[in-house]
């Protein structure tokens, strides 16, 4: 099976290694990735900040529309891409775009939707000894129902101690632009978060979303709390004897103080 | 629209007064050991319920019919109360409202009424508005006489003192309720008990009430209000002269739409399986109850929100509040910040249509759009999707031209396949971010790091090391294009 790859702007630009991940286990399952490199963004920065970007639309359609699959290692952005989408082309007055983007929203999924729904591995022989526990972003539960396909993955990796996230299904404060806008309101619902992290005791946080993780991961490396963030693809991608996340001197989760 | 003096300033800033309160301690314990207790207790009722959903589809089904053709179900209603003895006034907006319901309670010569708890009379300024012409209103809603008695505002729309604790509360009594015990304990029966002896005599002496409604039935003219405290019963049944405010989207068609939502509203309220006092009532019966009965019909830009295809599921609303008790942003602000008569997620989409969005330009922007409101909706108005579009609305009508330039330069370079690499390249610059002390980072930075950019950004691992030849099939580029 040929899947393309969308790799969403802030992987593309920040976290490459959560893209090279996503690549590495749907290669080791034994299938084609595709990239195709004039893609760009799904615009969903934009259109959740009240600027509408019918160009990315098109641009995103443009791409992917003649692949079987499209992942996305993003519940965010898939569900941008699969509810935002047509409602920006027909703002926009173009129902052809809608309609095509309707039909290719169909064939787009956040990557355990595919690995799971379309792929059928449950296990993709991941192996990755260390305590984690899971987060599942507001997007991914409620807005794309990928309800407990992350968890029912890293359940099958071998090696980890999945833990617990007391309150796990309360946002975190980031919002997008939220977390500039309403900053204080943002670190609020951060704080919480962060002690039910450091509550299960997990050397690791795990979510499906690289932008929620940039927040939460942003506020542990603040406070030097000692947890790594990492995607679940970064997790899935993991194998004995790899080079990935599982071993030591992994820079994912580091970061810089301004 | 004019809002009454305490309710409404021009377009207030919701991060500014949302970052007061979070910093209030007092305030946060308060919200949130109310909200956790009505959340729990929400989930609960409405588990109980097999055909929640159901429900849920039916009661946005009957919303969304009564809407659409509002002008029929109007004038049914009205014919329908007025052949019961009742009194139909239209008011366009707040101020003609206020005139209407001070004529009536002039014209009965009285100068003091009891009110039931409505958001409607909240909405138009109506207390303030009857004390400039020298008439005093009394709230009888526990909740609402504690805003009241302490000079404060509502933060929420069903308990609107949820922002007070039983201490604060029983301050509030000792300084403001003349006839408060001197020995008032804070202990939640002796407060009770206090305000019900308060009260007591107001029902007794008043002889005109002002309520709301919960529903209106457009095919008998009957209103309906919801309440758990019997104060509503009593302002409903003891006074000579009701009049009640009624918004023009608390129709309902028929009256078996009841059974709907007084499933739909109770649970999604207070947890409850049905509230402890519904009291309903056509026009006048001769010889019980209110003799004179009036009902003010208030548009009050309600009209203006039904054009907005989108936006105006926001009148689907039945004042449960059960997006406020999820929502993890008004947990952590409480309902003041949101500067209107409306908090929470239904504030942010209600507040701007009803007042413009012009003058409540940051309300969409009070959300991170975790769905959560949409989740408990008993009427499934889909928040999130409104608020993106108000966002929208909200950049139009207002001036923002520094985030104009980012987002255009953004969408600029997100256009090009070669200017967006050219873009992802120079994300490294954000290593020397610290050393520029870049401003518009500075809301990021100041509660967390910055993320560590990468040595490349993934497109350019993926050509060096992906999309190479490979032993005769060829290149695998494909979707090229610039």
């Amino acid at each position: 099976m040929k899947i393309a790859l969308f790799v969403t702007c802030l992987v593309d630009a920040l976290f490459p290694d959560v893209g090279r991940a996503t690549v590495n286990v749907l290669e080791r399952l034994g299938h084609e990735v595709e990239f195709p490199l004039a893609q760009t963004c799904c615009g969903q920065m934009h259109t959740n900040s009240g600027y509408r970007q019918p160009a990315l639309v098109r641009r995103f359609v443009n791409q992917f529309e003649s692949y079987d699959a499209v992942v996305v290692p993003s519940a965010s952005c898939a569900a941008s891409i699969r509810h935002q989408h047509p409602v920006i082309a027909r703002a926009a007055g173009d129902e052809r775009l809608a309609r095509s983007s309707e039909l290719l929203a169909g064939r787009v999924y956040e990557l355990s939707q595919l690995l799971l729904d379309v792929l059928g591995a449950e296990d993709v022989g991941a192996y990755f000894p260390h305590r984690v526990t899971y987060h599942p972003t507001c997007h991914s539960v409620r807005s794309l129902d990928v309800d407990d396909r992350p968890l029912r993955l890293l359940r099958s990796v071998r090696g980890i101690e999945l833990v617990g996230l007391p309150g796990s299904e309360e946002c975190c404060g980031f919002g997008g632009t939220f977390a500039v806008k309403n900053p204080d309101v943002s670190a609020a619902m951060l704080a919480d978060k962060m002690t039910a992290v450091l509550e299960t005791g997990a050397e690791v946080l795990c979510a499906g979303d690289r932008s929620c993780l940039m927040h939460i991961g942003g506020g542990l490396q603040r406070i030097r709390a000692g947890v790594r963030t990492l995607h679940l693809a970064e997790i899935l991608a993991s194998v004995d004897g790899g080079d990935g996340p599982a071993g030591i001197g992994s820079r994912s989760g580091g970061g810089v103080r301004a | 629209m004019t809002h009454g003096d305490t309710i409404w300033s021009d377009d207030p800033q919701f991060p500014a007064l949302a970052a007061l309160a979070v910093n209030d301690a007092q305030l946060r314990g308060n919200i949130r050991r109310a909200t956790s207790t009505i959340r729990a207790r929400r989930a609960l009722a409405v588990g109980e319920l097999p055909d929640w959903q159901q429900l849920r589809a039916a009661g946005a089904a009957i919303k969304d019919e009564a809407l659409s053709h509002l002008d029929r179900y109007l004038e049914q209603f009205e014919a329908a109360a007025v052949a019961r003895g009742a009194h139909v006034h239209w008011a366009r907006d707040a101020t003609e409202a206020n005139a209407i319901v001070a004529s009536i309670i002039e014209a009965t010569g009285e100068r003091e009424v009891i009110k039931v708890k409505s958001m409607a009379t909240e909405e138009i300024g109506l207390d303030s508005a009857l004390a400039a012409r020298g008439i005093t209103a009394h709230e009888t809603d526990l909740a609402a006489m504690i805003v009241q008695l302490g000079h404060d505002r509502p933060s929420h729309i069903l308990v609107p003192a949820i922002h007070r604790n039983r201490a604060e509360i029983r301050e509030i009594f000792i300084r403001e309720m003349a006839d408060a015990p001197a020995d008032l304990t804070d202990q939640p029966e002796a407060l009770a008990e206090a305000a019900r002896n308060h009260l007591r005599r107001k029902f007794l002496e008043c002889k005109v009430a002002v309520s709301g409604a919960n529903f209106a039935v457009a095919e008998t003219g009957s209103l309906l209000v919801a309440e758990s405290e019997g104060n509503g019963r009593m302002c409903l049944t003891l006074p000579e002269t009701l009049v009640s405010v009624v918004g023009i989207e608390k129709l309902v068609p028929s009256f078996r739409d009841l059974e709907v939502f007084l499933q739909l509203l109770p649970r999604s309220a207070t947890g409850e399986r049905m509230n402890p006092y519904n009291s309903l009532w056509t026009g006048v019966t001769p010889g019980d109850g209110p003799q004179a009965v009036h009902i003010v019909l208030l548009d009050n830009g309600r009209t203006d929100v039904l054009r907005d295809e989108l936006g105006r599921q926001a009148l689907r609303c039945i004042r449960c509040s059960a997006c406020l008790n999820v929502c993890p942003v008004y947990e952590r602000t409480g309902g003041h910040a949101y500067g209107g008569t409306y908090p929470g997620p239904i504030g942010a989409v209600l507040t701007p249509q009803l007042v413009g969005v012009e003058h409540a330009s940051t309300l969409p922007f009070a959300s991170t759009l975790c769905g959560s409101c949409y989740e408990v909706c008993p009427v499934a108005i889909d928040i999130p999707a409104v608020l993106v579009k108000l966002r929208h609305d909200s950049v139009q009508a207002t001036n923002h031209a520094a985030a104009d330039a980012v987002f255009a330069a953004a969408g600029v370079a997100m256009r090009g396949r070669y200017r967006w690499r050219l873009a992802l390249r120079l994300v490294r610059l954000l290593r020397y971010a610290g050393r520029f002390g870049l401003a518009p980072i500075e809301p990021w930075t100041r509660f967390r790091e910055l993320p560590q950019p990468p040595a490349q950004p993934f497109r350019d691992w993926w050509v060096a090391e992906r999309d190479q030849p490979r032993g005769g099939s060829g290149p695998r580029r494909r979707g090229g294009g610039r």
